[in-house]
Parts: structure tokens; sequence; C-alpha cells
């Protein structure tokens, strides 16, 4: 059986900068699957791959059978891709709702003789649509917020707010970029609980970058290792974090795991 | 009826996508709506005309603000397609065509401009746009003063009066009204887009083009789409002024014109529909009041007038600086700030 994701030998470099070396990685439809690395490992420049924002200069990216390496991202998150930012990059000057709203873009169809008519379809199409997004809003526990301009919202709600939005894709993957950097602890365990959420209720597979090693052997079934672009370990959590190198990666990081 | 809510009220998905979230709107817009309706009744043919200029400036205006304000593409170029919307109109009335088929025309003409002169935007952003827009207003202008130079002198294209069923409508009062409707439409067009995944996907690829592209929006094919829009609003608004003034040349689409789009959207408010069409009307009347002024001065000093004419461009650029600095969010702003006041009182906290 193919895998729903599969990454093939993928290589990325900037200038003399090799980012992602030879990268191999695979996701089954439902599962959650944790990258880690120290800073710099090449991450983040992975899951720009994987929605299209780099273009690798060589290797095969293939979701769902077709291939996807190099197309641009609105492309691939039609296929049912999508992503939440490690930076956040929300629409600032816009409300909570309308971030989410924006982000149904590609389920709402109609054209755009019905949206300067506002009659009919248009009309229909977009109450169906914010019946959506008030689930949504509801699963994250955004409903306070809904009216709020983003860019007024403290940090933690904002990253809430970049998974709820891309939730609002209602993808098949979510690449979700360090979650819960930055968080409080009560507000990373809101947000471990909404991850595993997602993946249960709703099936959905997710690629959770996380530095946070603990984090990541209580959410994921399996674990990549990324290290100067190259993945160094891979298999189960409890497993990794027993290997050498993966202790040597992370040999003075706090974020280590001594067990 | 409700006068005006102080909360949030409603109970259906649909109320809350509504233009007018009271009836107090609705009912002033039926009012100056009916006002306008009956300006040329009682008005001056000249203030009828001054009211003309208005509202295809309003067109005008609103379609930059889809394209600069609200998708965050800035043009220096609108003039010119107003300027290609209005020849496209003079040789399309010319041909025989009727005013209400030669304006969407003359505005599909400008639309087609517009997506092609918006191609530098996959690319280049910012000033480097402004340059690239540049190119379109000088290409173009260029293109007119070829045309009313064609077979020697100059010749100006003119414009045959638009007729309705064998009824001239006139340009000092009748044509008036195509004007209205035309405005009104095209501001309710534009009021509508900004509810829609259209609008929204304009909004945020000036808020953040990189995360409007995850999101599964295609940027070049929407930037594209606003310049065309944008542009289409530009045409129409150059068939008007077509109609309106009776004649087409190149001296009305320079780049000067471009830039008093700009100062209109400025000073309205970048954006906000309401604040183009505030933006609109300022821009259109200082000029006139200011050479009404000018005419009343020089009759009681004669032999000042020249100078009161010169002034008149200084004045003018004066108040527009003094908007900037006064009201850096536009009129439409400062209108937000007084409902809301009046939405709370006499409670406010
Ligand atoms: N657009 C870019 N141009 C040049 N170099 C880049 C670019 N993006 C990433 N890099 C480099 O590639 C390497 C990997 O960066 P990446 O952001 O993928 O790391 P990461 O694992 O996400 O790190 P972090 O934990 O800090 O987020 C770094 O050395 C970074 O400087
Ligand atoms: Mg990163």
């Amino acid at each position: 059986m193919s895998h729903q994701l599969e990454v093939a030998g993928l290589n990325l470099s900037f200038g003399g900068l090799r980012a992602l070396v030879d990268v191999n990685l695979h996701v089954d439809a439902g599962e959650l699957v944790a990258v880690i690395g120290p800073n710099g490992a090449g991450k983040t420049s992975l899951i720009n791959c994987i929605n299209g924002f780099y273009r690798p200069q060589a290797g095969t990216i293939t979701f769902e059978g077709y291939n996807i390496t190099r197309q641009p991202p609105h492309v691939i998150a039609g296929r049912g891709i999508a992503r939440a930012f490690q930076n956040v990059e929300l629409f600032r000057g816009m409300t909570v709702l309308e971030n989410l709203t924006l982000a149904r873009h590609l389920h709402l169809r109609y054209g755009v003789a019905h949206a300067l008519a506002y009659y009919g379809r248009a009309q229909a199409e977009e109450a169906a649509n914010r019946r959506f997004v008030e689930e949504i809003l509801d699963f994250m526990e955004l409903e306070p917020y809904r009216h709020k301009v983003v860019g007024t919202l403290a940090y933690g709600i904002q990253k809430r707010v970049e998974m709820a939005r891309a939730l609002c894709l209602e993808p098949k993957l979510l690449l979700l970029d360090e979650p819960m950097a930055g968080m409080t602890v009560a507000e990373k365990e809101d947000m471990a609980r909404f991850i595993m959420d997602v993946n249960e209720e709703r099936g959905t597979s997710i690629i959770l970058i996380e530095h946070d090693l603990h984090v990541v052997m209580d959410l994921s079934s399996r674990v990549y290792v990324l290290n100067f672009g190259q993945v160094i370990a891979s298999g189960r959590p409890a497993e990794v974090a027993r290997d050498p190198r993966v202790i040597e990666a992370y040999l003075g990081d706090e974020a280590g795991v001594a067990s | 009826m409700q006068f005006s809510a102080c909360g949030n009220y409603k109970t259906r998905y649909v109320d809350e996508a509504t233009i007018f979230p009271n009836d107090t709107g609705r009912v002033l817009v039926a009012v100056l709506l009916l006002f306008l309706a009956t300006l040329p009744l009682w008005l001056s043919p000249y203030l009828v005309f001054v009211f003309t200029l208005i509202g295809i400036f309003i067109v005008g205006a609103v379609g930059l603000n889809i394209l600069t304000g609200s998708t965050g593409q800035i043009s220096l170029g609108h003039s010119a397609f107003m300027g290609l919307g209005a020849y496209a109109t003079g040789l399309l009335a010319q041909a025989g065509l009727p005013f209400w088929l030669a304006i969407p025309v003359a505005g599909a003409v400008a639309a087609a401009a517009g997506a092609f002169f918006g191609i530098p935007s996959l690319r280049v952003k910012g000033l480097y746009l402004a340059l690239a827009t540049l190119a379109a207003q000088v290409i173009l202008q260029f293109a007119f003063n070829l045309f009313d130079s064609r077979g020697g002198g100059t010749s100006y294209l003119s414009v045959p009066q638009a007729t309705l069923g064998g009824l001239v409508l006139d340009r000092e009062r009748l044509f008036y009204y195509v004007v209205l409707v035309t405005a009104v439409l095209a501001v309710f067009a534009a009021l509508n887009l900004f509810r829609t995944r259209i609008g929204r996907a304009f909004t945020a690829i000036r808020d953040n083009d990189r995360a409007a592209a995850a999101m599964g929006i295609n940027v070049f094919a929407y930037k594209l789409l606003s310049f065309s829009i944008s542009a289409f609003y530009a045409g129409v608004a150059g068939a008007l002024w077509a109609y309106a003034s009776g004649v087409v040349s190149a001296e009305r689409f320079t780049l000067l014109l471009s830039v008093e789009y700009l100062a209109m959207i400025i000073v309205g408010g970048l954006g906000s529909v309401l604040g183009s069409i505030l933006g609109a009307t300022v821009i259109t009347v200082l000029p006139e009041g200011l050479r009404v002024a000018a005419d009343y001065m020089s009759q009681v000093l004669p032999q000042a007038t020249h100078l009161f004419l010169a002034m008149r461009f200084a004045v003018f650029g004066l108040i527009i600086v003094g908007f900037l600095m006064l009201e850096p969010q536009g009129l439409a702003d400062r209108w937000r700030v007084i409902k809301t006041y009046f939405n709370t009182w006499p409670f406010r906290y």
C-alpha cells in the first residue's frame, strides 16, 4: 500500500548551504508524525517544500498519488494540504472570523458575477460557510475572540487562530510548524488536546514540528529527527529518544530527553 | 424599526453579512437617493453638471480603491484606463451603439488592458509596481496623443449625446440620471464584492500574500482580477465622462488625474467604499469651489484674477496635505467614529 504523503530523496540548498539532504519521509492517512531537530535543522524548510513555498533542487513529493513537487502553494492547498506557520502569519488587520472565513476560499465556488450581485448562490454559500466556521471556532474554543482584530490578541491565542485557520481548509494533511512555541504550560496543554482531537475525531493526518521532545512522545506515533538537513533517526518516539545520535544532537539542549 | 443597535442581536448568519446593519442606514440611503433624483428639477445646469462629475469620479475612485486600497497594488495608470474607456465609448457611440451597450463594452476594453498592464504585479510590489503602472499611463497616453493627431492636426473625438428610445439624454440634465444609476450600481457591486470570497481574497493578498497562497488563493490570478475589475470601473467612468463632456481628448487623461485618483482614496480612506465616495466628492468639489471663490474674489479685486487662479492649485495642495495630517485614516474613519459616538450616546464607557 502506498503512503498518503511520500517524500523521497529531497534536496534543498540555498547557495552553498544545504538545508535538506536526501530526506526521505512518509505519512500514512490518519497518522500523527512528528519532526524534531535543533534550531536550523531544516524542519521549516521541509514544510515549505511540501506546501510549495520552496522548490527543492532534487527529489519528489507525492501526495495521494499525485506528484506535487514544485507545484505552486495554492494548487497544493487545493489538493488538501494546509499549514500553520511558525512565525504567526495571520491577516493581522482582519478579525478572527474574517481570517477563518478567508480560509474557506477553496470551499466556496461561486464566481465574480454572483459576488458582485451577492444574490442567490453567493448568499446561500456564504451562510452555510459561516456555519462551518462557527464549528471550527467552537472546536478551537475561540468564540470569545470571534470579532476581535487578530493583531490585538495575545500570542498564544494568535497561535490558536493559526491552527483554526488551517483547519478551515478541511485538510487531509495538516502541517503544524511549532504550534506550541512560546506558549505557557497551560496553553501548551490546550494545544496538545486540540491537536489530538483533530487527529482522532477528524481523522486528519498531521506532521507536527516541535522542539519539546516530551510533547512529541505523548502525541505522535512516529518521529523523524532532522539534524543539519539530514534525517538522523526515525521510528517510534521511545526508540528514537534512546538513539545515541539523537542524544548527541540534542546534547546540551535543554529539550534533550533523559531516559 | 430599529434606530441603531448598541450590541449584536443578530440571530441569523445572513443578517450579519448585510450591508446595512440597521434600518437607519437603509432609510438614510433611500432619502439620499430620492434627494439626488430630484436634483435636476431645481438645481442650475451647472450644479447638476458638478454632481454628474462627482458621480463619474465616484465610479472611478471606487474602482481604484478596490485595487490599491483593498488589494494593496498601487496603480499610477488609473487615468489611462479611464481614458481608454472614454476613447472606446467615443468610437462605439459614433458607430451607432446605444449608450447602455457602449458603457459596459468600454468597461470591458479597459478591463482587458488592466489585466494586461497588471502582469508586472507577478514580480514586483510597492514602488516598483508604481513605476510599472506608470509605464501603462505613459504608453496609453502616447496612444491617445497619436489618435488625437491622426491625419495631421489635432482633432478631438466628438461623442454624440446618449439617446434612449428617441429621447435625447442631454448633458445638462438627463444624462445625470445615467450617471446616478451607474454610480449606485457601482457602489453596491463593490460593497457586495467585499462580503464574498473574491473581496476577501483581495484583502488577504494585501495583508499577507504568502499566507494567502497557503490558504489556496491563486495570488497572481486574483491580482489580475483586481486589476481588471478596477480598470473596468475606470473604463465605465471614462465612458460616462465621454458622454457627459461630448469630446474626448488626451489632455484630460494625464498622470495628474491618476494622482488625483490616489488623492481621492487617500483622503476618503484606503480600502473603504464609503471613503471612495467621500474622497471623490471632496476632490471633485474642491477645485470647483476654489474656482467659484476665485471668480468671486476677482470681481472685488479684478487685477488679482491671475493670482487667484494660481493660488487655487496651491490651496488645493494645502488642503490635501492638511487632510493627510489631520485625518490620516481618511474621512470614512471619521464617519465611523461619529457613528460609534451616537450609537452609545449618552452612555459612553
Ligand atoms: N529562504 C532562505 N534563504 C536562505 N537560507 C534559508 C532560507 N530558509 C532557511 N534557510 C536556512 O536553512 C537552514 C534551515 O532552516 P529552517 O528554518 O528550515 O530550520 P528549522 O529547523 O525550522 O529551525 P527553527 O527550529 O529555528 O525553526 C537554516 O540554516 C536557515 O538559515
Ligand atoms: Mg522552523
